[in-house]
């Protein structure tokens, strides 16, 4: 039952992505396109799943771009407030670990010593192709 | 009530006997129970609790006591791994989530013999200002059921509980600031990104401290974002959060971002005479959205040191309204590359799906995070796309360094010690918060927090006065790199001038307990 739903959570999902159509909002950049949108949901494996968080997005970059208006030439960008200090480097020799049951512990699906991961190397459907999921 | 000058320490109280670590405990745990509809935890560690109490009752009457903190109920914010114990980020993502370590901070709290009284509630993932957004749902201020905002409301604080129109706590560590606002415990761990420590701790009535970035290890603490984040001490007074951060502090070869310097435990010196400091009030910070009665309190407050011999002089942080816009950019980006961590496989959440990894963890990710973390991570995502690299993340970057220098200037030219408010207005009624999404709620609320945690400075939140309405106030005082002792010191005269009244809990004392034994927890610190 879980798992038809979740088939059916990840068709309509799928669906969505399918029917998206660009709106224009009037509070946003206009520069998250359908391309961007599925760009970004692959890239981070999210996706935006309703026009609001298309909408949503629009207005976080429209807020960002207020930083155009900062003078920032020749100023070096800050990566950390201890820029000035060394990194503390520890010695190279193990004082922990061994301890593989207890982190297997935590995982859905293991087998002896292993992680279960589905298949890799397949990418997620485009937006125009049929969905290929086969009954598992 | 007891007034603040006569409370008895709790600590002289263990050592003497006068009540032992168990009494303490159940009294916490009957606390917690009685106040379980402000949904301050997510996790109430009863029986790790009762039992590290008899571990301190014996070390009590061997006469061998760990210190200050020994016997000592505490709460930790649910983003820290507590081994053995769900840890969930009140996200569905970590539900069922049990680490196998304590965060550093978790494990020196406990090697001090503190009492681990549960994990509490926040934002999801600590994205917020409200405590709201988390899949436990909100946390409620313990002030909405104060005997001294009922009478403001004129509402019967013995009558029916109007419930509807309870106020947030702020966020994102509200569970903690809720917890120690409601006496369960004496002090809490919370986290502070953008002000996630400070916020609540006004909106609560209670003291907020962010140490400096590097004082305090961050190893165990789910990381949102690398370069900001800082475990934050939130406690009922400032004596209390020095003690804490005197066991806290110090370097840790599991974060190599700790800084190497040598910290030791001090007791925070009172300073009786502030003729010799410089406090800056800086310009930009008077926004127009800042409430009447805040901006009233902060300008008494500048008053009050300038009347005890203090030079109080107007200083400018020229990129303060671009503060909010970088730490948007640089923070997004790094909750981007944070969360990618979140894919079904070693831990948390893993949907159904088998078909392929994408096709797993875009569903598992999908199912495991709300809006709000979405929402981040694909600002996040689009602000590192190869065209928009430089534009928006470099260009945070640089702006973070002006922002960085503003402060630096400021220290530079003679100014000991900052004083800001801490938010713009008390806390808002749920039902009012909710009117706007979490981002724009994020960006005006952290308006006072964020530059801090851009500049990784400590910064120090304390209860001030009760607004209009009968709700907490806090001011914010900002220091130098690394001089966290002499803010807290400046920050505990301020204290003690300012007398912040004891919320009045009506809820605690409608079922009979004994008055004075509320009033004992209510007043006590962990010393004089």
């Amino acid at each position: 039952m879980w798992a038809l739903a979740t088939r059916l959570g990840l068709r309509s999902w799928l669906g969505w992505r399918r029917g998206f159509t660009s709106k224009a909002d009037p509070q946003g950049s206009g520069r998250v396109t359908a391309e961007v949108i599925e760009h970004l949901e692959r890239l981070a494996l999210v996706d935006f799943g309703s026009q609001e968080a298309v909408a949503r997005l629009e207005k976080a970059i429209a807020f960002a771009d207020r930083l155009r208006a900062v003078d920032t030439d020749g100023v070096e960008p800050m990566e950390s407030v201890l820029e000035d200090r060394c990194l503390y480097l520890r010695s190279d020799s193990v004082v922990e670990g061994n301890c593989a049951e207890e982190l297997l512990q935590n995982a859905h699906q293991v087998v002896e010593e292993y992680f279960v991961a589905p298949p890799g190397n397949i990418s997620l459907p485009k937006q125009d192709e049929q969905e290929p999921f086969s009954d598992n | 009530m007891t007034s603040r000058t006569e409370r008895r320490g709790v600590s002289a109280a263990l050592k003497q006997g006068q009540i032992t670590p168990t009494e303490l405990c159940q009294k916490c745990l009957s606390l917690i129970k009685k106040t379980k509809f402000l949904n301050a935890y997510i996790t109430v560690s009863e029986e790790v609790a009762l039992k590290q109490a008899e571990e301190s009752e014996k070390r009590y009457k061997k006469g061998r006591s760990l210190g200050d903190l020994d016997g000592i109920p505490i709460a930790v914010k649910d983003n820290f791994s507590t081994s053995g114990i769900e840890t969930t980020c009140a996200s569905n993502m970590l539900k069922g989530y049990v680490p196998p370590y304590n965060a550093t901070v978790v494990q020196k709290l406990l090697d001090q013999g503190a009492v681990l009284m549960g994990k509490t509630n926040l934002d999801e993932f600590a994205m917020g200002s409200g405590s709201t957004d988390g899949a436990f749902g909100p946390v409620k201020n313990p002030w909405s059921y104060s005997k001294q905002y009922r009478e403001k409301r004129k509402q019967k604080p013995h009558g029916e509980k109007e419930d509807s129109d309870w106020l947030i706590t702020g966020g994102s560590s509200g569970g903690s600031a809720a917890a120690v606002a409601a006496f369960t415990c004496f002090a809490a761990l919370g986290s502070d990104t953008g002000g996630s420590t400070r916020n609540p701790a006004a909106h609560c009535g209670v003291v907020g401290f962010k140490p400096s970035y590097g004082l305090v290890s961050r190893h165990g603490l789910i990381p949102l974002v690398n370069s900001m984040d800082v475990p934050g001490i939130l406690t009922r007074c400032v004596d209390d959060a020095a003690i804490v951060l005197g066991m806290l502090a110090g370097h840790d070869p599991k974060d190599s971002t700790t800084i190497q310097d040598p910290v030791k435990p001090f007791t925070l010196p009172t300073l009786t005479d502030v003729s010799k400091l410089c406090i800056g009030i800086p310009k930009e910070y008077l926004a127009p959205e800042l409430s009447g009665e805040v901006r009233s309190f902060w300008s008494k407050a500048a008053n009050l040191f300038e009347s005890e011999g203090a030079k109080v002089i107007e200083v400018s942080l020229p990129h303060t309204s671009y503060s909010i816009v970088c730490y948007h950019v640089l923070c997004t980006s790094e909750v981007a590359s944070n969360m990618a961590r979140f894919d079904g496989l070693e831990y948390g959440h893993r949907c159904d799906i088998n078909v392929s990894t994408e096709a797993m963890y875009a569903a598992t990710r999908r199912e495991g995070f709300n809006d709000v973390v979405r929402g981040r991570i694909l600002a996040g995502n689009f602000f590192l796309l190869k065209e928009n690299y430089e534009n928006y993340f470099i260009k945070a970057q640089k702006v973070r360094r002006l922002i960085a220098n503003d402060f630096v200037k400021v220290f530079n030219s003679g100014v000991d010690v900052l004083l800001t408010p801490t938010t713009l207005r008390g806390a808002a009624p749920y039902l009012e918060f909710i009117k706007e999404d979490n981002r724009t709620r994020s960006a005006e609320d952290d308006i006072f927090t964020q530059a801090v945690n851009m500049a990784g400075l400590p910064a120090v939140s304390v209860p001030v006065a009760l607004s209009n309405l009968g709700l907490p106030i806090g001011l914010q005082f900002i220091g130098r790199a690394f001089c966290d002792q002499q803010l807290l010191k400046i920050a505990k005269w301020f204290e003690k001038q300012v007398q912040f009244p004891v919320i009045q809990l009506q809820e605690l004392m409608d079922d009979g307990s004994s008055i004075s034994e509320i009033e004992k927890l209510a007043s006590v610190s962990l010393k004089h």
